[in-house]
């Protein structure tokens, strides 16, 4: 049975559908209230406030901390300040990936490490020998995302913190609401301007409270799974379990990927000292990868057409869909979509998918299936630049 | 007598049964002999107290093999597998650790011991799967012979050898280990929390005569893990209206086959005549002829008194007799007046509906292995212990409840008295060692059935009362079951053949040995 967590109490009135998921042993709410769309224009338009305690968090501490956390990283934290937060995948010593996450410096010898799997085990045995800590706290940090263009004003009025306009995208400020500590981070997993909150389970409500009442004028509302899944996949991010697998968890070596088959090519640094899975990925840069993922946008004239033919307009589902479809090039299987949704800000018909990497070529035919009243069908769909959806605002200060 | 059958079975095991199943399917006239009045050997319901049914030996499922349960249609036969969906394993100090199906749950729960184990713990799922999945290829074949250059030997070992090649080099390495650790130390490269290690390698030691640090153990472990990965049902289950549900779903199915099934025949010799079985004569006297026979029973039956010796090879009989069949469980099973009621989990919850394992720590085990190897039961004993009546009510009257005890260590070979003088204490032992956890169990007793190994031996006839008719030691599988030579399920006798868990692969309610055998009596046959 999953368990509240610490923004239960306040979660638990305001969601009335009672539309509650499971996720990582937590109730989290799929909807607040019976369209998950005005949830997902509040982030686009206004803001939502979502509760992300479930993540599984960590912290790393002592002289070898930065050792420790750029052994396990591909991206080099050792380029990290203390106030910056750093994206990364972790991998194994097959350079395939384990899991991805965030990774804040706190403190010269002070590292958080955000996490969608449990990762203690993993961390700690990375760091044997070394002269380091490494601490489970996921049940003593309670988090909020607090995303959308008026997520700055919302808190600013909230809190009154100068540097918070100035913050940069990435970084994160260590500061105090009525004498309780608070971390905020610019991060967050939408692709908008946005925060994420950090605070203990005991100050929990207070903060929810508090950020409710400034939302208020702003048009803020509690925004559910249902609108996240449609706004990470605009943004392009990808989900574990859902678009990859973790190596911990495959069950056959195919459904193993590295870092540069999951989009995440960038955050490999190669030149950095030795890291797990360092040797497998240099061959594998060296070689190139077999397979990529894409951002796909389907052709909507095409779909439109394959539905009239059986009288229908286009079916395509409201909410972001994490059933994998096959994708096909003149007939041959090469490869899936992962995680679909229709944007509706984009007004586009969206995917996340692996393919085979000779069939990123310019030219190259590339249809996705389409269900079509039971009927099963292939439309065209065009690879797109990821993030679909990339506001200015997502990166910009707002003054400095 | 008039009759005249193609084949005889000896024994209404699971394993008889599935071969004469397996054997009328393909047109033979089948008769199958039970020295018992009901089916099922060690595979059987009884009503030992009236109103209550017991399992009274074997008393979960997972093993049982998914091309039986699909050739032998056995779920319109009647096979009902009711989920046993968790492990609480209660500790002295008031604690528990509780493994459910919600893995979140069991996470959080695992996590108070130790968060590192609690990760270990999906990861350990996921190894064990693999090594599952590994080893399953061999439950299915019949063991080649590593001596012969037979074509057709050659080519099921270079088939074994692609299997294995097949397999990613960190698999092939835990595979190594599981075959030649102690099931304890295995998990003790996983986990640091006692009485999860000895919970889990508790699997490793069931029907065994092993500690948890034995090396070998881990084995067993993995045997135990086999039921996990296909589709069928996954994991331990419970057989609606008891274990012998099983045996009656594949006697059915036999039945309509056309194999017909007679108990309160207990067969007392296999008749020979110029090394070609051609018949069995009953405890009775009474004479039936046959064109072949198929053992189901154990292979000390089987070879030492089925047959006579003398017209064995030596060295077969040598072997034979040197066939570790030593038992080292038993079975106490109650008959209780109402719920039970734990010290650490007051109240009805989910955790009745699942196993209760008494296994507090390694050491705790390891000491009641000590006690075995030197021939006294176990004071203080590992316990297995289940409430089929939780899971199926029609076990017991309402309100009322079936508790089903595996126990070790209970050594066949008693250092000093007999079984028949020790049996109640031993009852005593189990019973004592549980209210420690169960306070109102004393209580609530209506009626106790104690079954030590002697009386496993005595009731349905496996040597030793060893529940998987001989050890599941490295020494003893797969092409070595049960003798090096004759692990083909055929015998030097032409027309007398071998079909029950002292067979290639084991023990445990799978069926496999039965219907391995019958597809070697089948090639024999050229059909």
């Amino acid at each position: 049975m999953p368990i509240p967590t610490p923004f239960h109490s306040r979660t638990a009135l305001l969601c009335q559908t009672n539309e509650w998921r499971d996720w990582s042993g937590y109730l989290s709410a799929v909807t607040y209230r019976p369209s998950h769309e005005a949830e997902y224009f509040a982030v686009r338009n206004a803001a939502g406030l979502l509760d992300v305690s479930p993540l599984y968090k960590y912290e790393v501490t002592g002289p070898d901390a930065q050792r420790l956390v750029n052994r396990v990283m591909t991206r080099d934290l050792a380029k990290c300040r203390v106030g910056q937060v750093m994206y990364s995948p972790w991998c194994d010593e097959q350079g395939k990936a384990i899991d991805d996450g965030t990774i804040s410096r706190l403190g010269e010898t002070q590292f958080r490490i955000t996490a969608a799997d449990p990762s203690l085990r993993w961390f700690q045995d990375v760091g044997y020998g070394m002269d380091v800590e490494v601490r489970d706290i996921s049940t003593s940090l309670a988090a909020l995302a607090l995303q959308g263009p008026s997520s700055r004003a919302i808190l600013q009025n909230t809190f009154k913190i100068p540097e918070l306009d100035t913050l940069p995208y990435y970084h994160l400020l260590q500061t105090e609401f009525e004498k309780k500590s608070l971390t905020i981070t610019r991060t967050g997993y939408t692709g908008d301007l946005g925060y994420e909150l950090w605070v203990t389970p005991e100050d929990a409500p207070l903060l929810w409270d508090r950020l409710i009442e400034t939302g208020r004028n702003y048009g803020l509302l509690p925004i559910g799974l249902a609108a996240l899944d449609m706004l990470r996949v605009e943004a392009g991010l990808l989900l574990i379990e859902v678009d990859y697998t973790s190596s911990l968890h495959a069950r056959i070596p195919q459904q193993r990927s590295s870092p540069y088959e999951i989009g995440l090519g960038w955050a490999v640094n190669l030149s950095k000292a030795d890291f797990i899975g360092k040797q497998a990925l240099l061959k594998e840069k060296k070689r190139g990868s077999p397979r990529s993922f894409v951002g796909l946008e389907v052709e909507w004239m095409e779909l439109e057409a394959l539905f009239g033919k059986v009288n229908l307009p286009p079916q395509v589902a409201g909410r972001a869909s994490r059933n994998p479809v096959p994708l096909y090039s003149n007939g041959r299987h090469i490869g899936q979509a992962t995680s679909l949704v229709f944007s509706p800000i984009l007004k586009k018909y969206l995917a996340l998918g692996t393919l085979g990497t000779e069939y990123l070529k310019r030219g190259s035919e590339i249809e996705i299936e389409v269900t079509v009243e039971y009927q099963r069908r292939r439309a065209p769909a065009q690879v797109s630049r990821l993030p679909f959806f990339d506001p200015p605002r997502k990166k910009a200060v707002a003054r400095g | 007598m008039a009759d005249r059958h193609d084949a005889i079975v000896i024994g209404g095991g699971h394993n008889g049964l599935v071969n004469a199943a397996y054997l009328a399917r393909a047109g033979l006239s089948v008769l199958v002999l039970e020295q018992r009045p009901m089916l099922g050997g060690a595979t059987v319901s009884e009503e030992i107290y009236p109103g209550f049914k017991f399992s009274v030996f074997s008393y979960v499922v997972s093993l049982l093999r998914p091309e039986i349960i699909r050739d032998l249609q056995l779920p319109r036969h009647g096979l009902t597998i009711l989920p046993l969906e968790s492990t609480l394993t209660p500790l002295p100090n008031g604690e528990f650790i509780y493994r459910g199906s919600d893995p979140h749950e069991t996470f959080r729960n695992i996590s108070r011991f130790s968060p590192r184990d609690a990760e270990a713990y999906r990861e350990y799922g996921y190894a064990m799967y693999q090594m599952a999945k590994a080893v399953k290829y061999i439950l299915g074949i019949r063991p080649p012979d590593p001596t012969s250059f037979h074509p057709r030997e050659l080519l099921a070992l270079l088939r074994l050898g692609q299997h294995f090649l097949g397999l990613e080099e960190e698999h092939l390495y835990t595979l190594v280990k599981l075959m030649t650790m102690s099931s304890a130390d295995f998990l003790e490269e996983w986990f640091e929390t006692d009485p999860l290690i000895a919970t889990l390698s508790s699997s490793g030691i069931i029907g065994t005569f092993l500690g948890p640090r034995s090396p070998g153990s881990a084995y067993v472990l993995l045997h135990h893990y086999m039921g996990e990965i296909d589709g069928v049902f996954r994991a331990w289950g419970f057989q609606k209206g008891g274990t012998g549900g099983v045996a009656e779903a594949i006697a059915s199915s036999a039945r309509e086959l056309g194999a017909v099934l007679r108990t309160n025949a207990r067969v007392a010799k296999v008749l020979t005549r110029r090394g070609r079985a051609f018949g069995v004569v009953l405890e009775n006297g009474d004479e039936i002829q046959t064109k072949l026979v198929v053992s189901s029973v154990d292979p000390k039956l089987t070879f030492l008194n089925l047959v006579d010796p003398n017209d064995l090879p030596s060295d077969l009989v040598y072997a034979v007799r040197n066939f570790d069949t030593h038992g080292s469980s038993g079975k106490v099973n109650l008959a209780l007046d109402a719920a039970p009621d734990l010290s650490c989990w007051p109240g009805e919850g989910p955790h009745l509906r699942g196993a209760i394992s008494i296994s507090p720590g390694v050491d705790y085990i390891e000491h009641a292995y000590d006690e075995a190897k030197y021939g006294r039961f176990s004071p203080n004993p590992y316990i297995d212990a289940i409430f089929p009546s939780m899971i199926d009510p029609g076990m017991a009257p309402p309100g009322k409840h079936v508790m089903s005890c595996f126990v070790q260590y209970a050594p066949y070979h008693l250092a000093e008295g007999n079984w028949e003088g020790q049996r109640e204490a031993f009852g005593d032992a189990v019973v004592n060692t549980l209210s420690q956890y169960i306070p109102n169990l004393k209580k609530i007793i209506l009626h106790r059935q104690v079954l030590s190994p002697r009386d496993i031996e005595k009731t349905i006839g496996l040597s030793g009362g060893n529940i998987f008719q001989g050890e599941l030691s490295l020494s003893q599988l797969f092409f070595l079951r049960p003798v090096p030579g004759y692990a083909q399920y055929r015998t030097p006798i032409r027309g007398y053949y071998q079909c029950g868990s002292g067979t290639h692969p084991g023990g445990g309610i799978t069926g496999a040995p039965g219907r391995l055998a019958a597809i070697e009596i089948l090639k024999d046959l050229h059909r």
